[in-house]
């Protein structure tokens, strides 16, 4: 039983907090979120400097053959700095696809490249009335001679402003929702047939909604077992959700000491607000969340390599605390700062914010609340 | 004791509700926000109620009120609510009038209140300050006497739409040696003075509804206090409890809660089922709807005690904290039933964010979201009315 941090999971924890400082603060990142492309690709460059890139990804390829604690690392550090680029995207997401089931071609092709930083990823999967379940996939991907044709939308492809590929569920058979026939394309964005509308997301980050139409790609493109990829897809998304948990940590963190300052600062009727015992038991409240939090996301991370059952179970159950954690901290951290938290002047409103929504990416509470419960109570049993 | 309604309130039911359908101003239901409104816009309905005489239900008859029962005022704020009317702006209507009329000059109500009811003037409440928000008494802005004007100096500051606003009610300071509460003036400002300075405050679902407000010198003839110099606070105190009376909105959330089904009906859960076939998300609506309408008949007790002329007690206290948490339940349950679509952002012009995607009803679940934390921190926080509970209510 170890929970320590190596040296170089410090400094690489160290590095990343230093550039936010200096060059991700809160002015800095709203005139990056303001800007035309609504990120930085001078940040996208330092990150890849700073080895995040290359972080996770096998050695053989590029990568410096780190594991989940480094993107534990990272994610939280970006969720305290609200980094807004698609590094979870591209390197945990995108990565995770290739390293564990790309084709040698593929690791050859995208993992160095995703490594260097050259190379930007975003996943399509989620669809206009998919909601959060993964099988739900009503894009298609017909047979073509050796390679596919795919056809459908899919709904808030964080990161697909930026990406230059995507990685794409499609079925290629069965039904709309059965877990059989469903499989993972890498696609590069500008591939005939595939449109994008751009647009921002509420927390700052960019997305888009993207139409594949009659988009041919050879057999080369298909990711892992044809037919067979929803255990891939759902590993690939544990381990994002695991990284979400990280940064919703982060978030969680600030949105605390943020809070805490502000109480000691700000004076009503003569005293530090701080004071008043049914704003400091909140406030721990608020602290016993942070650290039910912090345990509940090493525990995901720490178990993403044991059984398809034993993983879904510990991240179902770090992203429950997260989304009750995260709705209680915001909400307190708001309240706590009166009129002051509801203005996009504080810094707490922005992790507010974010923190919201790490709750709407990959299944809220109630999906994984189900999720745990039919893994934990399964009612054949 | 008795639930029902009479024939002849249900007549009257019948008849508010054909004035609704036959004069409420079509252009007014399409649109999504408040931001998207403009001072026209939230005028109009005002202005309609306003030539039929039904403007300020609440109102004595002999200032402009419609002499309604309680119970017909209930059925008004029922069909408002159930037709989404757009709210009418309280600062004139059940702010500043009631003091006007309890406690102003024969000349101030003539001149005032005829034009509150039409909806000719905007009012604007310029009660806090960046140092004097929960502690409203410890506020700094200074009226000092000088021949027959009162010069003003000082900021508010979170003061609702006073973009638009004709003329602002202010506390200020006549006294300052005077003991907190008691060296304070109630004074009407003309928003078009010299001297008035409106900054806007962005707030964090991007909305322009709140603003700062500077008075640098100006000028404010003495026929502008209400009530007498350094007895603000009455004023002040009397007003806040009228504030508080409206905003459990208990009708609005009822309609929210039909919407929120109406959502839970077009959204898929994960089986592909109707959201509102799912166990979980059933639950959480029926749970609200169980708590607004325990909300609802707490609030007929108490208008119930009103009409037998104890007046607007601390039970609107409770009303307040009930009243806002479940608002702003409702929001978190809507930002919740629309998944993935509740995070593109299409508020802001001008940054290519215009369009829509996704279903229409989704675009401002999570700006209302954040919009709505809002409600527990003004018009007295959550914390500060349990306060007045613990203390005038349990006696602590
Ligand atoms: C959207 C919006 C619109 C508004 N519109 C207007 C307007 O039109 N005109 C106007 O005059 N004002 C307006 N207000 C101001 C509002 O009334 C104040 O925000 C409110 O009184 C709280 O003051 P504050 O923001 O300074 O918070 P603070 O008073 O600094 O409170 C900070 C926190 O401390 C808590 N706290 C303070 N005192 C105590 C205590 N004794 N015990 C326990 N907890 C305590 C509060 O509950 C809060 O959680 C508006 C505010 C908002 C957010």
């Amino acid at each position: 039983m170890d929970f320590n941090f190596t040296d170089e999971q410090t400094m690489l924890r160290d590095s990343i907090a230093k550039f936010v400082a200096a060059e991700y603060d809160f002015d800095k990142r709203k005139a990056i979120l303001k800007s035309a492309d609504g990120w930085s690709k001078k940040a996208w460059a330092t990150f890849a400097e700073l080895g995040l890139m290359a972080a996770p990804l096998p050695e053989e390829y590029g990568g410096l053959g780190g594991g989940p604690v480094d993107t534990l690392v990272i994610m939280e550090e970006f969720g305290k700095g609200l980094v807004v680029e698609p590094w979870l995207q591209t390197v945990v997401i995108g990565g995770g696809f290739l390293k564990h089931a790309g084709s040698e071609a593929q690791k050859q092709e995208h993992i160095a490249a995703i490594a260097s930083g050259e190379r930007i990823v975003a996943f399509a999967y989620a669809e206009p009335k998919g909601r959060y379940n993964l099988s739900d996939v009503s894009t298609t991907a017909k047979k073509d001679g050796a390679g596919y044709v795919i056809n459908g939308h899919k709904a808030v492809v964080i990161g697909a402003p930026q990406a230059d590929h995507l990685i794409v569920t499609a079925r290629t058979a069965g039904g709309q929702r059965d877990a059989k026939g469903v499989s993972a394309f890498i696609v590069a964005k500008n591939a005939k047939g595939v449109t994008t509308r751009d647009y921002a997301t509420i927390d700052g980050f960019r997305a888009s909604e993207v139409y594949f139409e009659n988009v041919s790609v050879g057999a080369d493109a298909l990711i892992g077992a044809a037919d067979g990829a929803l255990p891939l897809v759902e590993k690939v998304v544990d381990e994002a959700i695991a990284g979400l948990c990280a940064e919703a940590v982060g978030t969680f963190r600030l949105m605390h000491s943020l809070t805490l300052e502000y109480a000691r600062q700000r004076k009503q009727f003569g005293v530090a607000i701080g004071s008043f015992q049914v704003l400091q038991h909140r406030m721990v409240d608020m602290f016993m969340a942070t650290e039910q939090s912090i345990s509940m996301a090493y525990m995901a991370t720490l178990k993403l390599d044991e059984s398809d059952t034993e993983r879904a179970k510990a991240v179902s159950a770090a992203k429950v605390q997260i989304g009750k954690s995260g709705r209680f901290i915001g909400q307190a951290a708001v309240q706590i700062h009166g009129g002051m938290g509801v203005t996009e002047e504080m810094r707490v409103g922005h992790y507010f914010k974010r923190a919201t929504m790490i709750d709407a990416q990959f299944g809220n509470v109630d999906h994984h609340v189900k999720k745990f419960t039919n893994l934990s109570m399964p009612q054949a049993a | 004791m008795n639930l029902e309604y009479s024939a002849e309130e249900i007549a009257f039911r019948d008849e508010v509700r054909a004035f609704i359908r036959d004069n409420y101003p079509a252009h007014l239901r399409d649109i999504e926000s408040r931001d998207k409104m403009n001072r026209e816009d939230f005028l109009a309905w005002h202005k309609i109620l306003g030539k039929k005489g039904w403007s300020a239900p609440a109102w004595p008859v002999e200032y402009g009120g419609t002499g309604w029962t309680s119970t017909q005022r209930y059925i008004w704020g029922e069909e408002n609510a159930l037709a989404e009317t757009t709210p009418l702006l309280p600062f004139g209507l059940s702010m500043v009038a009631p003091v006007i009329y309890t406690f102003g000059t024969p000349e101030q109500k003539a001149y005032y209140l005829p034009r509150i009811l039409s909806g000719e003037d905007w009012w604007c409440q310029g009660y806090s300050e960046p140092g004097a928000g929960s502690d409203l008494a410890g506020l700094r802005t200074t009226a000092v006497r000088k021949g027959d004007k009162y010069i003003v100096n000082g900021q508010k500051t979170w003061t609702t739409l006073a973009q638009y606003a004709d003329w602002g009610f202010f506390l200020c300071r006549t006294d300052p040696d005077a003991k907190k509460q008691e060296g304070i003036s109630f004074i009407l400002i003309d928003m078009k003075s010299p001297g008035v300075t409106v900054r806007p405050i962005i707030m964090l679902d991007g909305g322009h509804e709140v603003n700062d407000v500077y008075l640098d010198n100006v000028e404010v003839p003495v026929e502008n206090l209400v009530g007498k110099e350094n007895q603000g606070w009455t004023c002040a105190k009397f007003l806040l409890a009228h504030e508080r009376s409206g905003i459990a909105g208990v009708a609005r959330s009822k309609r929210g809660v039909e919407r929120l089904k109406d959502l839970a009906r077009a959204e898929l859960a994960d089986d592909g089922g109707p959201l509102i076939r799912d166990d979980d998300f059933r639950r959480k609506i029926a749970e609200l709807e169980i708590d607004l309408s325990a909300l609802e008949y707490t609030e007929l007790r108490v208008l119930a005690n009103e009409h037998a002329g104890k007046g607007p007690g601390v039970e609107s206290s409770l009303l307040k904290v009930k009243g806002t948490e479940i608002q702003q339940r409702l929001t978190e349950l809507a930002m919740e039933a629309v998944g993935n679509y509740t995070m593109p952002y299409f508020r802001s012009a001008g940054d290519g964010n215009d369009f829509a995607v996704g279903p229409d009803y989704a675009k401002m679940t999570a700006p209302s979201y954040f919009n709505m934390r809002k409600t527990s921190i003004f018009g007295g926080s959550n914390e500060i009315q349990r306060n007045i509970i613990a203390k005038m209510v349990l006696g602590l």
